[in-house]
């Protein structure tokens, strides 16, 4: 055996910290876990309406690009992504299903009178079993779910303009192409 | 002095379960006890769901105890939890294929490093055996030898 024996340790040191370095220095954010449920159906819900629209069911979601949002009249990034929101579903179109998420239905009201309602549907999770279906770990937290009900992207915190324009209206336009 | 005993005895144990999310079942109590010292609070990230304050893992704790007391397995009640949080939820990741390099990648490094070492340290040890004599070391024992003859 020749002397390259003694690199083999050091070679395999390296390929390690490569391989752990790769995942650190990534520049991904740790804390902002990937869903467990990319690419697969959102889970199946029923709950009931804030306004005189009737309740909000997964089913009744199926067919269209949908933009489901998670908020509450307590969480105050949600004030900040509002007018995202407000412009995605009156400029662009988009349709947007928001689930207040452990709020008093009173409290949601006056939230949505107050800053705009952008949602062609809100569904009250009051104790939140929703959210946990959804994996939902705070609020705001933003999903978009294809034509066939499967979700294909979660936004976790405010939405920012940057994130609207680069990432959610391309993907919600390329879902919605026949 | 003794003010501060009693203060060190009120802060010991702070337990983030609250006495209405426990089962009357103390056996069951104590598996969803187990199980959630094994679940990562998904806010807070670096406690467990049986340590965390979090509302919402009060609401896992709830939701566990839910699980187990409608007969749910150890296994299936986790399940239910990777299902919606992935294996993030897990604080110890499961040994499988793509864990293979994090679980057992370490112990690769020592064993090869140990065998080289091994081998290293062997060679080194046969390195040093019986060798010839230089030309000049030649000459100087056989002068040596002949001193040695002239004297008897």
């Amino acid at each position: 055996m020749g002397r390259w024996v003694y690199f083999v340790p050091l070679a395999l040191f390296a390929a390690l910290a490569g391989y752990f370095g790769v995942a650190l220095f990534s520049g991904r954010d740790p804390r902002e876990l990937p869903s467990a449920l990319i690419d697969r159906p959102m889970p199946a819900f029923v709950l009931p309406g804030l306004g005189d629209g009737g309740g909000v069911t997964a089913a009744g979601l199926r067919g269209g690009v949908v933009v489901v949002n998670f908020f509450a009249s307590w969480c105050a990034p949600c004030r900040v992504e509002h007018p995202l929101l407000l412009r995605l579903a009156r400029q662009e179109r988009v349709h947007v299903v928001g689930i207040a998420y452990k709020d008093r239905p009173e409290d949601s009201r006056r939230f949505l009178a107050e800053l705009g309602d952008p949602y062609r549907g809100v569904g009250v999770d009051r104790d939140g079993r929703v959210g946990i279906d959804f994996g939902l770990y705070g609020v705001p937290e933003t999903y978009v779910v294809d034509r066939a009900g499967h979700i294909r992207k979660r936004f976790v915190g405010a939405l920012t303009p940057l994130v609207v324009e680069r990432e959610l209206l391309p993907l919600v336009r390329a879902l919605e192409r026949p | 002095m003794r003010v501060f005993l009693l203060l060190f005895v009120l802060m010991a144990p702070a337990w983030a379960v609250l006495p209405d999310e426990r089962l009357g079942d103390p056996a069951l109590e104590a598996r969803a006890r187990a199980l959630s010292r094994e679940l990562r609070c998904v806010v807070c990230q670096n406690e467990s769901v049986d340590d965390s304050a979090a509302p919402l893992a009060r609401d896992i704790r709830v939701l566990l105890r839910e699980r187990l007391a409608a007969g749910d397995d150890d296994r299936a009640a986790m399940g239910f939890l990777v299902a919606r949080y992935g294996d993030f939820v897990l604080l110890r990741p499961p040994v499988r294929a793509d864990t293979w390099v994090l679980w057992f990648g370490p112990f690769a490094v020592l064993l090869v490093g140990g065998v080289v070492t091994v081998l290293a340290l062997r060679r080194r040890a046969g390195g040093v055996g019986p060798q010839k004599l230089s030309a000049e070391e030649e000459v100087r024992l056989a002068a040596l030898l002949r001193d040695e003859e002239g004297r008897r």
